[in-house]
């Protein structure tokens, strides 16, 4: 006999696949693009500038190969001194949602702080995607 | 009984483990991991066990969260 310690609430907040009257659902995860540009630490903001340039989005976000999500590069990083070291201008840990929040208070609470995206995330930091309020509905 | 974590899980749920919400039925209703039945803890005894698990394979429980 096992027990699955974290339970349900793991689960669901990882946006793995669910059953039940509420699995059709659409959460925050079915929202998520994968069409920011991610670097690493180590990269020249110059560099990154050039890749971020003809993204969606006026940021980039710094990670680890798997994903683990490190930090952002603001507009005003990105337009900074070009060699400088992503690592060493980079916002520490940005904020993010999970990909099973609900996309209707989602997109009431980025429109009450006036932002336009959401960084989503697993549970162990991993990169999802990218939501834009636009798109959540509400 | 073994606590485990996530990777842990899917890898007896690929080996075809018996997966348990322990939560009640409606929230069991609503929403639940795929393929999980449901034994309401304030229904769980060893005859409902008997009736419901096949002891040949491994068994999961999960409820919530860890608290």
């Amino acid at each position: 006999m096992h027990d699955y310690v974290n339970g349900k609430a793991e689960w669901l907040a990882y946006g793995l696949p669910s059953e039940g009257e509420r699995a059709a659902e659409k959460r925050v995860g079915s929202f998520a693009h994968d069409d920011v540009v991610v670097c690493g630490l180590d990269e020249r903001v110059g560099e990154v500038r050039e890749r971020v340039e003809p993204s969606p989005y006026g940021f980039a976000l710094v990670a680890t190969e798997s994903r683990v999500l490190l930090g952002r590069l603001r507009r005003a990083a990105l337009e900074g001194d070009p060699s400088a070291i992503a690592g060493d201008v980079m916002e520490a840990g940005p904020s993010t949602v999970r990909p099973d929040q609900d996309p209707g208070e989602l997109a009431e609470k980025l429109r009450s702080k006036d932002l336009h995206t959401a960084v989503v995330s697993t549970p162990d930091g991993r990169l999802v995607g990218v939501v834009r309020a636009a798109e959540l509905g509400a | 009984m073994k606590s485990i974590g996530l990777a842990r899980l899917r890898e007896l749920m690929s080996a075809g483990a018996q997966v348990v919400e322990v939560l009640p039925r409606p929230e069991y209703a609503e929403l639940h991991l795929p393929g999980a039945i449901n034994l309401p803890l304030k229904e769980l005894d060893a005859a409902s066990a008997r009736e419901r698990l096949d002891p040949a394979r491994p068994v999961v429980v999960y409820c919530w969260d860890s608290l």
